[in-house]
């Protein structure tokens, strides 16, 4: 078997045994980006050299003792850039490491990779980047999803065996989904955001993106917990999450939101999700219909929300301090106003102006506060739900990759994709994609996401159940043509 | 042409002060007056990308003590908000502070006397007038600005420093009452270690919004903002400019404009900065990164650390010291110098007289040594000791002020002093008895004099005694057996 398709649990039980070097993985992954990245545009840059380097030093009885982890772009990893894809971070170097990052390099990962992503997080296709297009390993003519579309498509393309990604709508799962990858978004709090550079404060949340649902429940198990630099991060214990991963769903109650299978499913999605359905029956859960009912409201709750967090969160980059600065300015407006013209694309400009304009007075109430209300009945729903369900299931988005450029002119169809992804954010819940079957379109294999969600801190749950219906499928093994 | 004393002036005060806290409101840096430019610097204050607010807690017990101080109500959740707008001594371009719930809400802040300037307390136009507090919420300091010649330059060390925001009630009608409502302010500050509120640091802070109305007049005049106030009584000086200069426009039959200007303390006057701009909006919503704060621990935490507040002082020090009302107003308006005199007067049986050596002597010659209270070279035990041996006769009056020079010059013990010179006053009553014969039998005259009924004559016999114990003997002593002996 290729080493470049081992999950990290596999690679890290060989590492040990002594089957293999932590230098073959590296040199075996080095080919593998440098025969694949020419066309997939997953990594904005990655440096093997330095990996090797590293490697030499690293205690291999760590619980990811040389495991190389590619990270997305705005998470910071001391010394590299950080450029959250856009142009106003350009040649920005993190000076200090993520929380997240420091975690990973403490338990003996290497991080050695930048990976590509809508800017700042913002978008469902990686279009957004400005820097490169990143495109589905599946179909080079798709896009990989987004906003974490380099993590999700280095995952599936072989030339990362896991990634840290980002999640404030579905910008983890959606990409895993479209791309054939597990793809956790933990609950808000679980991992600490410090050096996580912000989009929706209230919403972001790092995570994995991996080729099985074990090697998500290893690194969670590595990056969760409570940070006193995160206010805003949950002191709850740890538990080791791939101990006990179960292999049936027996016992299990699962929920249907009736609300997610209306219309506006793709058909193949569709199908494959309703094939999923009755496999996780066969495994022995039961599955019950059950009804979120503000559903409809979650979109519009989230683009109030996320933009008007977005329109302060990223008033710092100003050409004052660091990255881009525009040229010549004749006064300190014409340096903020130009500046961040130049720096920053149009769906991030269109987001800063829409909460900008949902902040300011006289609007306020209307929209923000209403939002926050809005957000505590979608939270309701959920915590309604989980009484009488142990996880809730849906597919991940109601469609395959689309496309590239389909939609770069219609921003509202591009927000329709994140339509059963979002709610968990505005709720405070984990979720998680695993890969559940392929749509053949146009002769091309397109993966398909199976999404679960399980109540606030109830990742041992949601990997458990993820698990059962990830190892008895074949759909996670399959490598794309690339 | 309408008079000027038909105008009345209504001034609001938002004060800031700077907590005296070790480290910054949101990160670990040092808050230090001086440091090297961007020495005191993180990525949190920075506002790096990526980083995270991590409250200080300390700042959040200073600001409940600043709330219990000043009679604050203080609810049992308060939160941050940010508050944006963009300027370069914002690192984030927006402030973290608080919006619409507030640390603490209400509150007044006592006038009295001796916190008037001085050529003003003889005419109290309100005495005992309290100043009603709206608000005092807590905030982050931003940085500092410097404009060279070419280029700006922008300190952060100052970034992130806890801030409190105190906004009064438009309470306030002459520059004397403002001079007071400030002077109050800092001496509460101080007295509660909140913060050292020195505005020559910068570490107290004043917008000042002033308007004039008639006598009789309902609604409130134009407001202009006052800004560049870096002392008290640069506050009072602009004020009064101010006042003048809007009524001299009203009565000139002017208008006058809501606008902000600048005090230029040298010239003495307030000079237009800018014209009323439309309202800033700075779109207010409650800081994602931060959870609201419960108050009832850190209420609970700066109620054991509530001070015996200035006006309590006073009040008690008349009470337990019998000092006059203004000398404990002197003695309470300075927390060290409060607190020396406790030192000192404790022990006495005279603290009357200790607070009349403190007030006029000691404090006469730390004015002129330019020393402060607190490196007094005399202790408040050494002054005891002196006032003591005034008190019980051991030296006289006179010789306690040589005393007291010697000892504020060198530091020795008023005990070693009077050894070393031989001070002590003879008040043995058999040693004087020996002498007062002596004169007796010497000035048969005078005696004689005394003796027909000239009383006077006996401060010539004293004062020969005097002169034959080298002025040692005790003169009520010596009176006291010259006019036995001449009885008899
Ligand atoms: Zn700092």
């Amino acid at each position: 078997m290729e080493i470049v398709n081992l999950t990290l649990y596999e690679l890290r039980q060989k590492i040990r045994d002594g089957e293999l070097s932590v230098c073959e993985v590296l040199e075996a992954l080095g080919e593998r980006i440098a025969a694949t990245d020419s066309t997939v545009g997953a990594y904005l840059d990655y440096n093997i050299e330095r990996a090797l380097s590293e490697a030499r030093n690293v205690d291999l009885s760590l619980p990811l003792g040389g495991l190389p982890i590619a990270i997305k772009d705005n998470i910071n990893v001391k010394g590299e850039l950080c450029t959250c894809a856009s142009k106003i971070l350009t040649g920005y170097r993190a000076p200090y490491d993520a929380t997240a990052i420091a975690r990973l390099k403490s338990a003996g990962a290497i991080p050695f990779g930048r990976l590509n992503m809508d800017e700042f997080a913002m978008g469902s296709s990686t279009e957004n980047s400005a820097y490169q297009l990143t495109r589905n390993p599946w179909d080079p003519s798709r896009i990989p999803g987004g906003s974490s579309g380099g993590s999700a498509a280095s995952v599936a393309a072989r030339s990362a065996f896991a990634a840290l990604g980002s999640d404030t709508g579905g910008s983890i799962r959606q990409p895993a989904a479209h791309c054939g990858c597990v793809g956790l978004k933990p609950s808000y709090g679980r991992v600490s955001r410090y050096g996580l550079v912000a989009f929706a404060s209230s919403l972001d949340q790092i995570g994995p993106l991996a080729r099985s649902v074990r090697d998500c429940a290893l690194l969670l198990s590595v990056i969760a917990g409570h940070d006193p630099a995160d206010s805003t991060s949950l002191d709850a214990p740890v538990p080791d999450y791939t101990a006990n991963l179960r292999e049936d769903l027996r016992g299990i109650r699962l929920g249907i939101p009736k609300e997610y299978f209306s219309e506006g499913i793709d058909s193949h999605v569709r199908s494959c999700i309703e094939t999923a359905l009755q496999h996780c029956k066969e495994l022995g859960a039961e599955i019950v219909e059950i009804s979120l009912p503000h559903t409809p409201y979650a979109i519009s709750t989230y683009y109030i929300i996320a933009p008007a967090e977005a329109s302060a969160n990223l008033a710092r980059f100003d050409g004052v301090r660091y990255g881009y600065r525009t040229a010549n300015p004749a006064d300190i407006s014409e340096l903020y106003f130009n500046t961040r013209a130049e720096g920053f694309g149009s769906e991030v400009k269109r987001r800063i102006i829409l909460g900008t304009y949902v902040l300011s007075s006289g609007y306020y109430d209307a929209y923000y506060l209403r939002a926050q209300k809005v957000r505590t009945l979608i939270r309701r729903d959920f915590e309604q739900a989980f009484q009488s369900v142990d996880a809730i299931v849906c597919p991940t988005s109601p469609e395959p990759a689309f496309p590239i450029g389909e939609r770069t002119s219609d921003p509202l169809k591009m927000y329709l994709s994140d339509i059963f992804t979002i709610s968990a954010n505005l709720a405070g819940i984990c979720a998680i994609s695993v890969p559940c079957g392929f749509a053949q379109i146009n002769g091309k294999k397109l993966p398909v996401g199976l999404q679960f969600l399980c109540n606030f801190l109830e990742e041992q749950k949601l990997l458990s159940i993820a698990n059962a219906y990830e190892v008895t499928t074949p759909w996670s093994r399959q490598s794309p043509p690339i | 042409m309408k008079k000027k004393e038909e105008y009345v002036a209504t001034i609001g005060l938002e004060v800031h002060v700077q907590l005296k806290t070790r480290t910054k409101m949101f990160c670990g840096c040092a808050v230090e007056f001086g440091a090297e430019p961007n020495t005191n610097v993180c990525p949190v204050c920075l506002g790096l990308p990526g980083s995270l607010p991590v409250m200080n807690e300390e700042a959040l017990r200073l600001t409940a003590l600043a709330g219990l101080m000043f009679g604050c109500e203080i609810g049992p959740v308060c939160k941050f908000d940010r508050k944006n707008y963009f300027y370069p001594d914002m690192p984030k371009n927006y402030q973290i502070s608080q919006y619409d719930m507030p640390f603490c809400l209400g509150g007044e802040v006592p006038l009295h006397t001796l916190a008037y300037p001085k050529d003003a307390q003889k005419a109290i136009a309100n005495p005992g007038k309290k100043v009603r507090l709206v608000r005092i919420h807590l905030e982050e300091d931003v940085a500092k600005s410097f404009h060279l010649e070419n280029a700006s330059g922008i300190d952060f060390n100052r970034a992130g420093t806890p801030l409190l925001e105190i906004v009064s009630r438009p309470d306030i009608e002459t520059p004397e009452e403002a001079f007071a409502y400030l002077t109050v302010l800092q001496q509460v500050m101080v007295y509660g270690g909140v913060s050292d509120a020195d505005m020559e640091k910068g570490q107290m802070r004043c917008d000042v919004n002033v308007s004039v109305r008639r006598v009789g007049d309902e609604g409130l005049g134009t407001k202009v903002e006052l800004k560049n106030l870096n002392s008290i009584s640069g506050v009072r000086r602009a004020l009064a400019y101010e006042i003048r200069r809007q009524i001299e426009v009203l009565c000139g039959g002017g208008r006058l404009e809501q606008e902000t200007r600048r005090w230029d303390d040298a010239q003495g006057e307030t000079v237009l900065m800018r014209t009323k701009e439309s309202a800033h909006d700075y779109r207010y919503f409650p800081d994602p990164d931060l959870m609201p704060v419960k108050t009832e621990r850190f209420v609970a935490e700066a109620r054991g650390r509530m001070p015996e507040l200035p006006w309590a002082k006073r009040e008690r020090f008349v009470k337990q010291y019998g000092v006059s009302e203004y000398d404990a107003g002197v003695l309470a308006d300075d927390l060290a110098l409060a607190a020396y005199f406790e030192r000192a007067a404790a022990g006495s049986k005279k603290p009357k007289a200790v607070a009349n050596w403190l007030l006029n002597d000691v404090l006469s010659a730390l004015s002129s040594a330019g020393k402060g209270i607190g490196d007094c070279p005399v202790s408040p035990e050494g002054l005891l000791e002196l006032v003591d041996t005034i008190e019980s006769g051991v030296i006289s009056g006179r010789q306690g002020k040589e005393v007291f020079a010697e000892m504020f010059a060198t530091g020795k013990r008023a005990s070693q002093i009077i050894e070393e010179k031989g001070l002590k006053q003879l008040s043995d009553v058999g040693a004087l008895e020996v002498l007062c014969e002596q004169v007796i039998r010497d000035n048969p005259g005078p005696v004689a004099d005394y003796r027909a009924g000239k009383a006077a004559a006996i401060n010539f016999l004293k004062g020969q005694v005097m002169k034959l114990s080298k002025g040692k003997a005790n003169p009520s002593v010596v009176s006291e057996i010259l006019e036995k002996k001449l009885a008899g």
